[in-house]
C-alpha cells in the first residue's frame, strides 16, 4: 500500500514535453434509441497512464469506454456524434475502418469469455491470427503467447496445459486469459470494462497489479464501480453522473479534495 | 394433474418401446453378416441380403447433406444473426412451411424438376428431394443453438478485431456446432426413413450401383417392396430392413457425436 501512496504523489507525466494524448474525446454523445446516454463529454487520456471512470450504475461510463473502440455502435440503435481521437485522428471520420482500429484499442470485459472451443494458446492467438492470418508460422505464433502471457502474470500457470480448453481453467484465469488475448496483438489502448465485477478478492489483486504494471508499455483505460480500485491503480480518475463528465483530475486530487460537491457526495456517500 | 401428466409421459415412450420389440423380434432372426454383404434374391432362393440398398440409403443420406447442410445451416446463422429484419421473419415462416410440406409432394416436386429434365430417375434426385427435406429442420436447430451463444462472445470477438462473419463463422458457429450437429442428426434420421420422395426420384434398384446418377436401391424402398410382396421370406427381410435402418440412423448419431465430443473435449457438453 504504501508503494501506490508514493506512486500516487509523484507526478507521472512530469516530463518537459507534454506527449499528445493516447486517446482524447471532443463532444461526443452517445445514445441508445432515444435514451441519451453520453452527454457532451471532452476528456483527454494521456499516454502511458491508467484512467479509471467511475462513476453510479447507469452513469454511461461503459458506453463511453464502448465508443472509444466504436463497440458501442455494434448494437442495435446505437448511434455515436461527436469525434473520438486516437493519436490525433478521428475514428469516427471517413475512411475508418472499426476493425483494423479495434485490433489497436484491446478491450477486456466485465465477465471472463473466452472462446470456449478453443485452446489456451489458440485463444491468446486468436486476435493475432484474424489479424495476420497463415502467414505466422509456428515458432512466431508460440514466442507471441508466452510473452502475451507472462505480460498477463498467467504464463507459470498454464504453461504446461496450452492445448487444453479455454474453459478448464479459473474465472480469475480466464479473465487474465482475455487479458492476455487482448494484449497478444500489441494495442496500443487497452479498455478494461470492469474487468474484475465478477473475480474473487485474490484474482482481483492479481489483475489490478497487472494493469498497474501495463502502464508502462500502453496506455489503458479502466471503468470500475469499486472506487478503491480506482484509487489503487489509476493516475487519473474520471467521475460522471448521468451521462455527464462531472469531473476529471489526477487520482489523488479527485480522491482527496474533489472540486464538485457531486463527486465528493458519491465519494463519501458510499464509503465515507 | 401431476399423475395425469406422469401418465401422458409414460404413454409417450410406449410406441416407441413397442416398435422397438416388436422390430427385434421380428428383424433379428433374418439378421446375419450375410444380410449385410449379400444382395438381394429371386424368391424362393434362400438367403439374399440387402447391401445394394444399405449402401445406396448411405449414399443417399451423403448426397442430401451436401444440399441441405450449407443450406441450412447458413439459413440459420443467418435468422440467429440478423433475426428481427422481415426477410428474416418471411424466412422463418416459410421454413416453417416447407417443413410441414408432405414428403410426397417433395418427391413430384424433385421428379418435375429433377427426373424430367435428365429424363431417367437417379440416386441425385432422390438425395436432393430429401435434401430439400433436411433444409427447415437444420435451419430451426441452428437458428435455436446459436442463440444460446452468449452476447459476450460476440462482442470479445469482434473487440479484437474479427469481422462479422468471420465471429459468426469462427466463433459463434463453432460454439454452438455440438448443439447444431445433434440437430442435423435428427435431420438425417428423419429423411433417412424417407420413402415417399424417393418413389419417383430415386426409384430403387435391384442391382447393386454406386452410380449417383442412376436409379439407386434404398432400405425404406426395399422395405417397401419386402413388405407388400405375398411371400414370407421376403416379409423377414423387411423386418430386417426396418431393423437394419433403425440401427444405422442410430450409429451415425453416436459416431458423430463422438467426433464432435473429441474434437472440442467437454466444451462443448
Amino acid at each position: 500500500m504504501t508503494e501506490t501512496v508514493a506512486r500516487l504523489d509523484a507526478a507521472p507525466s512530469a516530463s518537459q514535453q507534454p506527449a499528445p494524448p493516447a486517446m482524447e474525446t471532443r463532444a461526443l454523445n452517445a445514445y441508445f434509441g432515444s435514451t441519451h446516454a453520453v452527454r457532451d463529454v471532452a476528456l483527454t487520456f494521456p499516454q502511458n497512464e491508467v484512467t479509471a471512470i467511475i462513476g453510479p450504475s447507469g452513469c454511461g461510463k461503459s458506453t463511453l469506454l464502448r465508443c472509444l473502440n466504436r463497440m458501442h455502435e455494434t448494437v442495435p440503435l446505437a448511434r455515436v456524434d461527436g469525434e473520438v481521437l486516437f493519436h490525433g485522428r478521428n475514428i469516427y471520420g471517413p475512411g475508418v475502418d472499426p476493425i483494423a482500429l479495434r485490433r489497436h484499442v484491446g478491450m477486456v470485459f466485465q465477465r471472463p469469455t473466452p472462446f470456449p472451443t478453443m485452446s489456451i494458446r489458440d485463444n491468446v492467438a486468436a486476435g493475432l491470427r484474424v489479424q495476420l492470418g497463415e502467414r505466422l508460422d509456428r515458432r512466431q505464433v508460440d514466442e507471441v503467447v508466452e510473452r502475451a502471457l507472462r505480460q498477463a502474470a498467467l504464463w507459470d500457470e498454464v504453461k504446461d496445459r496450452l492445448k487444453t480448453s479455454a474453459t478448464g481453467i479459473s474465472g480469475g484465469q480466464q479473465q487474465r486469459l482475455c487479458i492476455a488475448r487482448a494484449l497478444a496483438t500489441a494495442p496500443h489502448v487497452l479498455l478494461l470494462d470492469e474487468p474484475t465485477a465478477s473475480l474473487d478478492p485474490l484474482s482481483t489483486q492479481k489483475v489490478e497489479e497487472l494493469v498497474y504494471e501495463l502502464r508502462s508499455s500502453m496506455t489503458v483505460i479502466i471503468v470500475t464501480h469499486n472506487m478503491q480500485q480506482a484509487a489503487r491503480v489509476s493516475d487519473r480518475t474520471v467521475f460522471m453522473l448521468s451521462g455527464e463528465m462531472v469531473e476529471v483530475g489526477p487520482t489523488r486530487a479527485v480522491f482527496t479534495a474533489p472540486t464538485d460537491p457531486r463527486t465528493e457526495a458519491y465519494i463519501t456517500g458510499r464509503f465515507g | 394433474m401431476v399423475a395425469l401428466t406422469c401418465a401422458a409421459a409414460a404413454l409417450a415412450i410406449v410406441p416407441l418401446i413397442a416398435i422397438l420389440t416388436y422390430l427385434i423380434k421380428q428383424g433379428a432372426g433374418s439378421l446375419s453378416l450375410h444380410f449385410f454383404t449379400n444382395m438381394p434374391r429371386p424368391v424362393g432362393e434362400a438367403g439374399g441380403g440387402m447391401a445394394n440398398a444399405i449402401v445406396g440409403t448411405l449414399i443417399l443420406i451423403g448426397i442430401a447433406s451436401v444440399v441441405g447442410l450449407p443450406v441450412g445451416i447458413g439459413a440459420g446463422l443467418y435468422l440467429a444473426e440478423r433475426g428481427g429484419t422481415k426477410l428474416a421473419n418471411l424466412v422463418r415462416f416459410l421454413a416453417d412451411v416447407l417443413n410441414g410440406l408432405p414428403s410426397i409432394v417433395m418427391g413430384i416436386f424433385a421428379w418435375q424438376f429433377l427426373v424430367r429434365p435428365i429424363g431417367h430417375f437417379s440416386a441425385l434426385a432422390g438425395g436432393a428431394a430429401i435434401g430439400a427435406m433436411m433444409i427447415p429442420l437444420v435451419t430451426r436447430t441452428t437458428e435455436e443453438m446459436v442463440r444460446t451463444v452468449p452476447q459476450s462472445l460476440r462482442e470479445a470477438a469482434l473487440a479484437l478485431g474479427y469481422p462479422r462473419w468471420r465471429t459468426s463463422l469462427q466463433i459463434v458457429l463453432r460454439t454452438a456446432l455440438g448443439g447444431i450437429v445433434t440437430g442435423v442428426l435428427v435431420a438425417v434420421a428423419r429423411v433417412a426413413g424417407e420413402t415417399a420422395p424417393l418413389l419417383f426420384t430415386a426409384f430403387g434398384n435391384q442391382f447393386w450401383s454406386t452410380n449417383v446418377s442412376q436409379p439407386i436401391a434404398a432400405l425404406p424402398l426395399q422395405v417397401f417392396v419386402y413388405a407388400i410382396s405375398p411371400y414370407d421370406e421376403w416379409h423377414a427381410q423387411a423386418w430386417a430392413g426396418a431393423l437394419v435402418l433403425i440401427a444405422l440412423v442410430l450409429v451415425i448419431s453416436v459416431l458423430a457425436r463422438f467426433a464432435v465430443r473429441s474434437r472440442h473435449g467437454r466444451a462443448n457438453d
